[in-house]
């Protein structure tokens, strides 16, 4: 099927339409027996005319598969160590690396030092929970944001929040990042605040891990902690404990 | 971008005939799931790290288990589950716990072992519980494991992942960018698996969720998002439940950009969205808005875009992004709100019908199979526009397309269709249709049996007659008659075979 080669010198020239011949129709074409009528065709979505084109797609999406034998985009480097302050850990891809910072570094609660997955719930987390007019405001008006991307319902209380996720979201009852704040009131924000956590510590006491049975022994000792407890200010937090080595290698 | 899937298409140690013969078979696999209107397809993100050694060790004790008869067997991988999920979870060295999880990732790339994980009570809560702790490379290990499981092929498999899918959205606003990549192609496989999961996932928030990734400037993101957003359009529900709402956000005006030609335009990416855009656009949910948007214009210069490609052979699985692109392109030019826009698709832009013959050269030299689509544009272009007629024959590309006749049945009845666009615009057009191959290619159609191809020739010899008899003498000169003789039996055929022969013997 050759091409003339006006054709690839008309792609690379100028856009423009062509003058149109005149067009003259004779009213019996296309009459009976005849059918043709000129027209556009639409086809939908699951149209045997498709069958072609949405197998090539298929085969496309499967051939992404775990026959690669190597990743080139997460080369391994030579070890490097994290650069935050009075963190220690060592890595040895860029992607590890990366996640790391993000999870422990990035969107880190200047009060309280928890992390968060997202700069919104790190908005979320200090205008709730140490946040003095927030509380203040929250006595009279709906203040608890929705956590949803795109839902914008308020709530009176952290538990009508907590409803409206697990009923119209249909999030689970303990998603782990809805806490709700145990303490009264700016008191309590102020002594969290002096909780001398360092940042980069994974903090371990956070309401972060579901323990289908509490480890006490990684808590303080001789201290029970009930599963379902929000660790609120206050409560222990997983300071180092002197078990964990591993990290200072 | 395209050199990395090449790639991924080898795989180690097979040989040439073999990966041929994987192939048909997968095709023939698809072709059977598309009749039954159960085409689904996962993708799997898996990076083979060097830590070999051990995770072979793992594999290979898990796979041993499996295979043995004794009835103990599931309980051996039951237990071995359970010690790398305890060691993982309760572990007190950092590497330890994520070398436990690791090796667990391992033995989940099986799917035995996947269903025995499933049936342990407490594991997927376990699971869960490291994708959303504060230990970076535990997080990670604990969501390729719930990868794998979304990869899975049996519904129970995947469906047991439903309790991490608001952790898996909340984290898409996140931004560590392998973290969200491995969330998002584990949403997309997750999203096909069934109806069940997206009625959780659409109330959770997806679609705003993906419309905010859209934000990120992470390619290999972007891409995944795609492919995530390809697998919830593709959906039975779709147009009633789902594009609606992805209509009603930000990710239309995106997914335009992302398929803007131009030097920063990926591939990858574009394959992903005009995909996306496709299964938009052939619902026919509001089309007008797209076009509003934008959509025409930048299709079309996309399709110049690709077009330019091919001649400068840069078309590694260039018909990827091209089939998609010409069904949007055909399927939006049939709305109504095309005839109120200003464009080149409506001022019968040369340069289109050049690029998409150029596309249709390329078909079929590569991917015949493609044709059809290529030249039902050809068809929506020039149905209602003389300019486009006249420009088809005044860049001599009747010839082009008489050499595509002898394809397919498909393929002879969509040219046929053409040039019958062309020539019911009067004598002026068919002037140019004959003296020229024309007549002996119809004569050559009229030695075939298929009753749609003969069909539209016989339309085509009605029109050539009406305008141009000078055609209809050569053609009786041509032993025509005798070729329309053969056809005067077929019911459907009938009454224009007469009617033709009476017009070609009386004029």
């Amino acid at each position: 099927m050759q091409l003339p080669p006006a054709v690839p010198a008309r792609l690379a020239g100028a856009s423009g339409a062509a003058e149109p011949l005149a067009v003259e129709r004779d009213p019996r074409a296309g009459s009976a027996p005849f059918l043709f009528a000129a027209r556009r065709l639409h086809f939908p979505r699951d149209h045997a005319f498709f069958e072609e084109g949405d197998v090539q797609r298929h085969l496309y999406l499967q051939d992404v598969l775990a026959q690669v034998t190597e990743c080139p985009e997460r080369p391994r480097v030579p070890e490097f160590a994290c650069q935050v302050a009075g963190c220690c850990r060592v890595f040895d891809t860029l992607g590890d690396y990366e996640h790391h910072y993000h999870v422990l570094h990035d969107n880190v609660c200047s009060f309280c030092k928890r992390a968060f997955p997202s700069g919104q719930l790190l908005d979320t987390h200090i205008l709730e929970w140490h946040d003095a007019l927030f509380q203040l405001l929250a006595q009279r008006q709906d203040m608890y944001q929705c956590l949803v991307e795109g839902c914008t319902e308020k709530f009176r209380t952290s538990g009508d929040r907590r409803e409206h996720l697990v009923r119209s979201h249909l999030y689970p009852p303990d998603f782990r990042f809805d806490r709700p704040r145990k303490g009264r009131g700016p008191a309590t924000a102020l002594q969290s605040a002096e909780a001398p956590v360092e940042a980069g510590e994974e903090a371990e006491g956070d309401a972060m891990e579901v323990c289908p049975e509490p480890s006490a022994s990684r808590r303080t000792p001789g201290h029970r902690v009930p599963p379902a407890v929000c660790f609120g200010q206050g409560a222990s937090r997983g300071f180092k404990s002197s078990k964990r080595t591993g990290k200072r290698q | 971008m395209w050199s990395r899937r090449q790639g991924l298409l080898r795989s180690a140690g097979c040989g040439v005939e073999e990966l041929r013969r994987r192939r048909r078979e997968r095709e023939a696999a698809l072709r059977k799931a598309r009749r039954e209107q159960q085409l689904v397809s996962k993708r799997l993100l898996r990076d083979e790290t060097p830590e070999e050694a051990e995770g072979e060790c793992v594999a290979a004790i898990l796979g041993e288990a499996e295979m043995s008869n004794l009835s103990s067997g599931g309980a051996v991988v039951s237990y071995i589950i359970q010690q790398f999920l305890r060691l993982a979870h309760r572990g007190t060295e950092e590497k330890e716990r994520e070398r436990a999880l690791f090796s667990l990732r391992r033995g989940l790339q099986h799917s035995e072992t996947q269903k025995t994980f499933i049936r342990l009570e407490g594991s997927m809560r376990t699971l869960v519980g490291l994708l959303t702790s504060n230990q970076a490379l535990l997080q990670l290990e604990a969501a390729r494991c719930l990868h794998e499981l979304s990869h899975s092929e049996h519904s129970v498999v995947a469906e047991a992942c439903l309790p991490a899918t608001s952790y898996l959205l909340t984290y898409l606003s996140g931004h560590s960018s392998e973290f969200i990549e491995l969330c998002l192609y584990t949403l997309g496989n997750l999203i096909v698996e069934s109806e069940v999961v997206r009625r959780q996932l659409l109330p959770q928030g997806i679609i705003p969720a993906m419309a905010a990734c859209m934000q990120s400037p992470h390619l290999p993101v972007l891409e995944a998002l795609g492919y995530a957003l390809s697998q919830l359009l593709q959906a039975k529900e779709a147009p009633e439940n789902i594009i609606p709402s992805v209509l009603g956000s930000t990710l239309p005006q995106h997914m335009l950009q992302l398929l803007q030609p131009g030097p920063k335009l990926n591939p990858g990416i574009a394959v992903e969205f005009a995909w996306c855009l496709h299964y938009i656009i052939c619902s026919q949910v509001n089309n007008a808005l797209l076009i509003t948007h934008g959509a025409l214009s930048t299709l079309g210069l996309l399709l110049l875009d690709l077009a330019g490609a091919v001649q400068r052979t840069e078309n590694a699985g260039l018909e990827l992004l091209a089939c998609p692109v010409l069904r949007c392109l055909s399927n939006l030019l049939t709305e109504a709100a095309v005839e109120t826009i200003d464009g080149q698709m409506q001022h019968g832009d040369e340069r289109i019908l050049a690029a998409l013959f150029i596309l249709l050269q390329f078909f079929f030299e590569k991917q015949p199979s493609l044709l059809p689509e290529g030249l039902w544009l050809l068809n929506n272009l020039t149905a209602n526009s003389p300019s486009f007629c006249t420009s088809l024959l005044s860049l001599d590309l009747t010839e082009p397309l008489l050499k595509l006749l002898p394809v397919s049945n498909v393929v002879s009845v969509l040219v046929l269709t053409v040039l019958c666009n062309v020539a019911e615009k009067g004598p002026a057009y068919c002037q140019h249709l004959w003296p020229g191959p024309l007549l002996s290619s119809l004569l050559d159609m009229l030695a075939l049996s298929d009753t749609e191809v003969v069909g539209q020739s016989l339309e085509l010899l009605q029109l050539l007659f009406l305008y141009r008899p000078e055609a209809g003498h050569a053609f009786m000169q041509q032993s025509g008659l005798q070729a329309l003789e053969r056809h005067k039996e077929e019911a459907q055929l009938q009454d224009r075979v007469h009617a033709l022969q009476q017009k070609a013997l009386h004029g």
